[in-house]
């Protein structure tokens, strides 16, 4: 049944890409002036990919709904990027990245994608030193390391709390040289609202001028799409506002398979919600679970005693307290994957432990971590008898030193001092390891089609590990797409430039053009934010962190109820050949709603825990494992790549059998 | 609270524009600037009004999209903040809020609080990069040394957001702070040296010809900036810039 070719080559797997980049196709300099190449989107993956082809020759023509590249979502990652450079002698290898990836993926990556993720995870730190990307460095003047969760050694590269944005900027200067040079095409403020195809290749798209909201053709050899993840989805996540996956699903709509859409990462350490009015919650790196202890009340009598603001946690006695990680993972306590960090949470918060007005939050204290370095200092200071003031004041500079930036910004939008009183997080949606299906070359099922970035599905499985979104960024668009597109585009060099004056842009942007005047001329009650928020809690209560069979044909249900009236009763302002913020975000959450579909029904055929996706008819019955995730490799060792039919509803399942030759699967434990 | 806002309205370049006032209810104080904006908007489009445009994007204070001029202030009266991250405990009940967008000649409005940065992206594209292509093989990333005090005040000046703050706050309109900061960031690098003299020079004609103005040390832009960027990057700027021009183009 299935018509799904990964491509990946033969051989063994340490060899596998080289060899191949030895026989690929490549076009000649002359030809490739002659090819043109439209990226969507231009954070890490696509600013990457977009600066690269255009070095290598191809004219480049780039699209983002920003007024800069340099304002990608990308911009937000805090953490670090992994690499494989092993330069803290701590046992680093290409396999032990390869290693870490696929198992903290939950076995549910393709292994040779992630194996060559890895291998060229130590060029991306070269090229982004030479870009002028300031790391952190020791006192010798050589790159920093940090540890991330999940994993035994310190292969982090890390920019302050801003590695994201220094490595998105390092992007964005290489392509500002290209675009200065004429070889990049910049369209900001533009936005892709479908993808046209000519005989069955991908040839262009049709885009909005959000400023004028003139719809226009671009035409290409090779579509790229870098547009991202899907956590909107959820209304509220730590993605960008604007974050959304219309490229994507209209991608997917015309004939690229739709991969995983239930392998959703919940980031544990997030700032609670706080009210009806929020807009999006804002995440705080993980690496605080170094040092912070997660906790709730003991007694539920306190609990509830703290959720009406009667009592403080600091009023709380040490006996008194439930440090559930600790508790229920002495091996790895706070430091524990993303996913069984923010399961525990919802348990906890499910069972009514929660700590603030909404019941949905946790503490992460450091009282303990000051306590402990305010010692080691006083020690290291040769301070005798120092007391229990200068101790808190010698460790409070430590943590001050280490966590600085993230306890101000918790400070500012909080209003409390987590120096004195134990932060409250709670997880939020965060980052989206399902999408668009590619093969080894990255190209969808659509031909010269490719997806790179968070929109693929391709190297994380079911659950990321921290700091390795970068990485993969990075790899598609520096490293793998220029190489694979040429394969592709050999073949391409006798084309010519592709007309825009044909039926098929005309039937596309006759589409498009239809549904933007039905938005404008649709006189409906609701805003486009009431539709969101309402799909947005559909999705967080029955297709979250912990999801069922009953929740989740609830959720298909109330799904396409809701975007049936969505059609019917949705409100859009102003007109379509003006800025208009409201009729952009109409188009997104149509697309959301019928994503958000599909999600529920893959969520629903996964009958298995793995990773992110969380089955509560699959959990271990027994033993030291009772009651945590239960995988089943033998139904469900496969990717799920649904190709679309009419109705999310209807949508048909390929499978893509995942195979394990260098890697032997083991279930993940904590304990 | 119960707020009275004052805010620009310009249906386009060409519209001449006017404060329009408007009343929210029951605002709380733990909602951020741009939720109660959000909250304005969800009345208006109820009502049967235009929402207010403003740009916006990660709510978190680092993609730079956000811009207002709030009371005077850009990104509104809290400081090291944008607007995004602005809280409404910054305010009093009864309160009236004047928001206008970011003002300068070289930030022309697009609509209502929206204005048009990309005066920046060029002044970027002039020199703001490092000529290497991308390649398995630049030498390693450890090759050259780099010292921590370097690496360090190299990315303090790599923190700019490219909001355009310091513009909207400077008398002259000036974009010294974020020239500078871009500038500093390669010249306190080797990687950057090669190209440093190029790269200074035509930065700094592109900034004057997209028509920026001088600084005149006045230091608004580094109290309004909500990264911190410093002054010292403007001097840095000079000096590179004087340097150059003992060198041959």
């Amino acid at each position: 049944m299935s018509v799904l070719d990964s491509k990946v080559p033969k051989g063994p797997i340490k060899d596998k890409w080289t060899t191949y980049k030895d026989k690929i196709n490549l076009v000649n300099p002359a030809n490739k002036r002659n090819i043109d190449v439209i990226v969507v989107g231009t954070g890490l993956a696509g600013g990457s990919a977009a600066a690269t082809l255009a070095e290598l020759g191809y004219n480049v023509k780039a699209f983002a709904y920003q007024d800069s590249p340099r304002r990608a979502h990308s911009i937000a990652a805090q953490g670090g990027i992994n690499a494989a450079k092993n330069y803290q002698g701590d046992g680093d290898s290409t396999y032990r990245l390869f290693y870490d990836t696929v198992k903290g993926g939950d076995y549910r990556s393709r292994e040779a994608n992630v194996y060559r993720l890895a291998e060229v995870s130590a060029n991306i730190i070269d090229q982004c030193v030479a870009q002028g990307v300031p790391f952190a460095r020791d006192y010798g003047g050589l790159l920093d390391n940090r540890s991330f969760g999940g994993v035994l050694v310190s292969r982090t590269f890390y920019a302050k709390g801003q590695t994201g944005q220094q490595l998105l900027l390092g992007a964005y200067s290489a392509m500002n040289r290209q675009i200065a040079r004429g070889k990049i095409q910049m369209y900001n403020r533009h936005e892709m609202l479908d993808v046209v195809k000519i005989d069955g290749k991908a040839r262009g798209i049709i885009a909005r001028n959000l400023i004028t909201g003139e719809i226009e053709r671009h035409s290409a050899h090779a579509v790229v799409i870098a547009s991202g993840g899907y956590g909107n989805v959820y209304f509220l996540s730590t993605n960008a506002m604007g974050s959304n996956a219309t490229a994507a699903w209209k991608i997917h709509k015309k004939g690229a398979f739709f991969a995983n859409p239930c392998y959703t990462q919940i980031h544990p350490t997030c700032i609670p919600r706080s009210g009806d009015y929020q807009s999006k919650l804002t995440l705080m790196s993980e690496s605080l679970r170094n040092d912070g202890r997660i906790w709730v009340p003991k007694n539920i009598k306190d609990a509830k005693a703290i959720q009406q603001g009667k009592l403080k946690p600091t009023q709380i006695a040490e006996e008194d307290r439930d440090y559930y990680l600790e508790r229920r993972y002495p091996a790895f306590g706070n430091l524990v994957p993303r996913d069984v960090a923010s399961r525990a949470a919802k348990e906890r918060c499910d069972a009514g432990y929660g700590v603030n007005a909404t019941g949905e939050a946790v503490y992460l204290d450091f009282a303990s971590a000051i306590q402990r370095y305010g010692k080691e200092q006083a020690k290291i200071h040769g301070i005798k008898n120092p007391s229990k003031e200068k101790i808190t004041e010698l460790g409070e500079a430590i943590v001050e030193a280490k966590y600085g930036n993230l306890f101000q910004m918790y400070e500012k939008i909080v209003d409390e001092n987590p120096y004195k009183t134990p932060m409250m997080i709670y997880p939020a949606t965060h980052y989206t390891m399902g999408g668009v299906w590619v093969d080894y070359n990255l190209m969808t099922t659509v031909k010269g089609l490719y997806c790179i970035g968070e929109a693929n599905f391709s190297d994380h499985g079911a659950n990321r590990l921290g700091a390795s979104a970068l990485m993969q960024g990075l790899a598609d668009g520096y490293f793998v797409l220029p190489y694979t597109i040429g394969d592709y585009l050999a073949d391409e060099i006798r084309t010519g430039a592709i007309a825009t004056d044909t039926k098929e842009f005309e039937e596309v942007e006759s589409e498009v053009k239809e549904r933007i005047n039905f938005f404008i001329n649709n006189k409906g009650s609701k805003s486009v934010d009431y539709f969101h928020k309402r799909l947005g809690k559909i999705m967080w209560d029955k297709v979250g962190m912990s999801r069922n069979e009953k929740g989740l044909k609830e959720a298909m249900a109330e799904i396409k109820a809701l975007r049936e009236e969505f059609w019917k009763e949705v409100k859009v302002p102003g007109k379509a050949e003006e800025m208009n913020p409201e009729l952009e975000k109409a188009g997104r959450v149509a697309d959301f709603l019928e994503l958000g579909e599909l999600f529920a029904k893959d969520a629903l055929m996964r009958e298995e825990s793995c990773g992110g996706h969380f089955r509560e008819e699959s959990v271990e019955l027994e033993g030291e494992q009772k009651g945590e995730a239960k995988r089943n490799d033998k139904e469900f060792a496969f990717v799920a790549a649904w190709e679309y039919k009419g109705e999310p509803a209807d949508a048909v399942l390929h499978k893509e059998a995942l195979e394990f030759n260098d890697i032997e699967l083991k279930q993940r434990s904590y304990k | 609270m119960n707020l009275t806002l004052k805010i620009w309205r310009q249906k386009g370049p060409e519209d001449k524009g006017k404060l329009v006032d408007y009343k929210v209810n029951d605002i709380s104080e733990h909602m951020s600037f741009l939720e109660m904006m959000d909250v304005l908007n969800e009345q208006l489009i109820e009502q049967g009004d235009e929402p207010v445009a403003f740009d916006h994007d990660c709510r978190e204070g680092i993609c730079g999209m956000c811009s207002m001029y709030i009371n005077g202030e850009a990104h509104g009266p809290d400081r090291g903040v944008t607007t995004c991250q602005l809280h409404m405990r910054m305010f009093n009940d009864g309160d009236t809020i004047y928001i206008e967008p970011f003002r300068a000649a070289a930030f022309p409005v697009i609509k209502d609080l929206v204005v048009d940065r990309t005066a920046f992206e060029r002044i970027q594209q002039a020199g703001g990069y490092i000529s290497v292509n991308t390649s398995g093989n630049t030498q390693d990333a450890n090759a050259i040394p780099i010292s921590k005090h370097a690496a360090d005040e190299a990315m303090d000046a790599a923190t700019c957001i490219g909001c355009g703050a310091c513009v909207a706050t400077c008398k002259n309109s000036s974009a010294m702070l974020f020239v500078g900061a871009k500038v500093s960031q390669y010249a306190l690098l080797p990687q950057g040296q090669v190209e440093a003299a190029d790269r200074v020079r035509n930065m700094v004609a592109q900034m004057d010809l997209e028509g920026f103005g001088n600084c005149t040390n006045t230091g608004a832009c580094e109290i309004e900036c909500p990264k911190g960027i410093s002054l010292e990057n403007i001097a840095r700027m000079n000096r590179e810039f004087l340097s150059a021009s003992f060198i041959d183009s």
